[in-house]
Order: C-alpha cells, then sequence, then structure tokens
C-alpha cells in the first residue's frame, strides 16, 4: 500500500500529537497525580499483568519449537547413552511400540518403547520411565534393557531434587546410576531391589535417602513392565 | 577512582556493608539450599546476578506508574515474569548451560532479596543507580554463595568446585581441586543443619573484621579519653 505525501503528513503530525501527549501523560509529576486514585491503580495492575502474560505468551509460542528441538536431541543422546551403537542398525525414534503402562506407576497410562534391532532381529528396548514420587517431584528417566532382561543402562534426564544432595542419580554428578548396569529382575531378588538402608543391593546417598529409594522403585516398576510384555516386544 | 561517590556506596553497600546476607539477613531460603558446593553457589549466584539486575532496572523504569498500594503484587508480577522469561529463553538458547543452571532457576523467584531491593532501592532510584545496585548486590550474593558453598564443600567432602567443569566448560577444569586427599567426609555439613553452622561462622567472620575496622577508626579518639580520665 503506497500512501501520498500529504495522508504521510498528516499520519505524522497525528502520531507527534500522540507521542507529546504520552510524553506529558508519563511526567512523573502528572503520574503522581494520578496514583492515588482507584481506576489508575485498577489500570495499572490489570497493564503489568497483560504485559507479563503477553510477553511470556509469545517467548513460549516463539521457542516451542526449538525447545522441542533440543529435548528430542536430547532424547537421541540419552537413547544412544543406554543402548549401545553396536546393538542396533536401526533408527530407534521411527521403530517404537506402544505398550499399557498404568498399573506400573510409572506416571504413563501408555509408554512408548523404542526398539533397537540388528539385522531385523530384536536386541534391545529402550522407554522413559517416571519416578513420580521423588523428594521434590517426579524423576523422569530412560532406561535401556536388552532381550533377555538385563539392564544396558540408566540415565536421568530431568529431575527437581535437591541440587548437591538429590541430583548425584544424574550421571554427570555421580557413579551411582551405572550400579544398575547388569541387574535384572532374575539376578537380584524383589527385597534386594531396594536402597541399602531398606536392606537392599543399592547405595542411598549421604543426606539423600528418598531420591535413590524411590529411583530404585521406579527402575524395578520398569523392569516388570518390560517382563509382561516380553514376549510381544522381542517377537514382533 | 573512576566511579563518583553515590556509584562507590551503592558497590560497597551491595559487596559488604549491607550484603544481602550478611547485612540484610534475606535470601537464606537459596542460599542454605543450593551451597553444598561451590559450584551449585556460583551457579545459583550468577542466576541471581542476571535476574536482579533486570528486575532493577525494569522496576526503577516504571517506579512512578506504580503506585505504592499495589506496589508489592506488581513487583511480584514483575519478577516472576521475568525468572520465567530468563527459564524458557535459556531453555531454547543456551540448553547445555539450562542443563546445568536450570535447577536453579526457578529456585530464584522465592528470592525475597529481589523483592527487598526492588522495595528498598529500585522503585526510588534512577535507572542506571538501580541497575548498578542490582548488579553489585547479585555480586555480594554471589560471593557469599562461593564462599559458603565452599566452605561447606571442602569441610564436608574435602573438595572444591567439583563439578565446575559442567557449569563453566571444560577448561574450568582447573578449579576442581581435591583438597583434603583421602578424607572421611564430614556429613553434616553437607545437610542443612552445616549450612546453617558455616554461615553463622561467616557472619561471625564478617562481623569481627567490621569491629576492627571500626576500632581502627576511633582508636586515637579513646586513647585521648584515657589519658584525660
Amino acid at each position: 500500500m503506497k500512501l501520498d505525501p500529504t495522508t504521510l503528513a498528516r499520519l505524522k503530525a497525528q502520531a507527534a500529537i500522540c507521542l507529546a501527549w504520552l510524553q506529558r501523560w508519563l511526567e512523573p509529576a502528572h503520574l503522581a497525580q494520578l496514583r492515588p486514585k482507584l481506576e489508575f491503580q485498577t489500570g495499572v495492575l490489570a497493564g503489568f499483568a497483560l504485559l507479563a502474560s503477553v510477553l511470556l505468551g509469545v517467548t513460549n509460542c516463539s521457542t516451542q519449537d526449538l525447545i522441542q528441538q533440543r529435548l528430542d536431541d536430547d532424547l537421541k543422546n540419552s537413547l544412544a547413552e543406554v543402548v549401545p551403537a553396536d546393538l542396533h542398525d536401526n533408527d530407534m525414534l521411527q521403530d517404537t511400540k506402544t505398550i499399557p503402562s498404568a498399573d506400573y506407576n510409572i506416571a504413563a497410562k501408555e509408554t512408548l518403547v523404542y526398539i533397537a534391532k540388528k539385522s531385523a532381529k530384536v536386541t534391545a528396548v529402550c522407554f522413559k520411565l517416571t519416578a513420580p514420587d521423588g523428594y521434590s517431584g517426579a524423576i523422569n528417566m530412560i532406561m535401556g534393557i536388552d532381550r533377555d532382561g538385563n539392564i544396558l543402562g540408566v540415565r536421568v534426564l530431568s529431575h527437581k531434587e535437591t541440587p548437591g544432595l538429590g541430583d548425584k542419580i544424574e550421571a554427570a554428578k555421580s557413579n551411582w546410576i551405572f550400579s544398575f548396569v547388569g541387574r535384572s529382575l532374575d539376578n537380584l531378588t524383589p527385597t534386594q531391589w531396594a536402597v541399602k538402608k531398606d536392606g537392599g543391593e543399592f547405595d542411598q546417598f549421604a543426606g539423600a535417602t528418598i531420591t535413590p529409594r524411590k529411583t530404585v522403585q521406579a527402575i524395578n516398576r520398569g523392569l516388570l513392565l518390560f517382563k509382561a510384555h516380553q514376549a510381544e516386544l522381542i517377537n514382533p | 577512582m573512576f566511579l563518583s561517590a553515590t556509584y562507590r556506596k551503592i558497590a560497597s553497600d551491595g559487596i559488604w556493608n549491607n550484603n544481602i546476607v550478611f547485612g540484610q539477613n534475606l535470601a537464606l531460603c537459596p542460599l542454605l539450599a543450593v551451597t553444598g558446593t561451590a559450584t551449585n553457589g556460583l551457579g545459583m549466584g550468577l542466576a541471581t546476578l542476571v535476574v536482579i539486575t533486570a528486575s532493577n532496572g525494569l522496576i526503577s523504569v516504571t517506579r512512578h506508574l506504580i503506585p505504592s498500594e499495589i506496589r508489592i503484587p506488581i513487583f511480584v508480577l514483575l519478577i516472576a515474569a521475568l525468572v520465567t522469561l530468563v527459564d524458557i529463553l535459556m531453555n531454547a538458547w543456551a540448553h547445555e548451560l539450562y542443563k546445568v543452571l536450570g535447577l536453579f532457576i526457578a529456585l530464584i523467584v522465592t528470592n525475597c532479596a529481589l523483592l527487598g531491593r526492588a522495595e528498598a532501592f529500585a522503585s526510588k532510584q534512577p535507572v542506571k543507580e538501580a541497575l548498578w545496585d542490582g548488579f553489585m548486590m547479585g555480586l555480594g550474593f554471589t560471593l557469599v554463595l562461593v564462599a559458603l558453598g565452599a566452605a561447606r564443600e571442602i569441610s564436608s567432602s574435602g573438595t572444591l568446585f567439583a563439578n565446575a567443569s559442567l557449569l563453566l566448560g571444560e577448561s574450568f577444569q582447573f578449579l576442581e581441586v581435591t583438597v583434603i586427599p583421602n578424607y572421611k567426609g564430614f556429613l553434616l555439613m553437607a545437610l542443612p543443619p552445616g549450612g546453617f553452622i558455616m554461615l553463622a561462622f561467616l557472619i561471625v567472620g564478617k562481623r569481627l573484621i567490621d569491629q576492627k575496622l571500626a576500632q581502627k577508626k576511633v582508636q586515637p579518639a579513646l586513647l585521648n579519653e584515657a589519658i584525660t580520665e
């Protein structure tokens, strides 16, 4: 759209008037007169609320895809960490199966299982599981299990546990999470699937017992879930 | 000094005299929660530094608009919005850093020091001063967090700046030192009570230094008094 010079000049003049009015309105002395008025106070509060929600809304919408993409990258990296690369030659993000998991208290009614195949034979599976009852919220994990039910690896994806105490469940902070490698329902009894304080096999942390306890219990439930669906998962 | 007297005063208040922790005894909740290690203290400190500077600036810019009757809800709104913004933007653009610092960002909302600075300083002062104040208060807070974190880390596990390379990058690996080799560990200091105990020691230390400084200033006068008596 093209504007002829006269309209443009008129618009400019109008804009200048508005700007001058706004400047006068924003003078500290003028605002000081307005501040005690109830209408003004309501307006200001509403204005700030609107500003905050618009700002957050816009930021959220514009970064949603990017954040999702980062999370996907993270997922790919995590999958690679819990399922060794030499165990599969397929794209695990594409080869998936959904199984019902409502009875296993891992925070999801259905669990998406990523299946690792080598020469079209299932070698391992991998799925996310959540300990919904961590010390300060859900602990999200990913676990790789070979076709016989032995754990290949577990990683914590996100959690809200206490920094410096409960966050030792992260692979970056301590070796604890590696103590699950090679464990299965066959080589440990149900009572051994617990932290040492509860008579089990796994260490707790100094100052944080609930975090590792709930993590161990959730991993145990994850294995039970795998066992219940083992046949259909490894023989597609 | 290249700084004017006002800016120097703001700086010394922020870092020492009116330090968020030592002077105002604020922000103890995030302080005690994260200072198990020096690295965590540094992470929390840096995140707070950014947010408190931004919130001070924002509140100072809009200070004439804000009626005193409803200032608290507006401050809370602004601070919460800012923290969430930082959280989202960091998650999108600095994802690696977010994975380390993300834990701390949400804790800043509960940091009453931000509200305190908004109330006591930013809502009454021009933008530049308010930004400087936020920066210096944040810096002072960071220093206390690192000091407390270091003291607790050394006494609880014998290391210093463990996992610093996760926060700052591989090139900062040299920071990670084992101060006391083969240390058995002293669990109490890693737990919340250890935070209180060590904080008390630090506050005592600060008061002692202040006392020494004050004595130095008044000593000549005292001597004179003694003589006349």
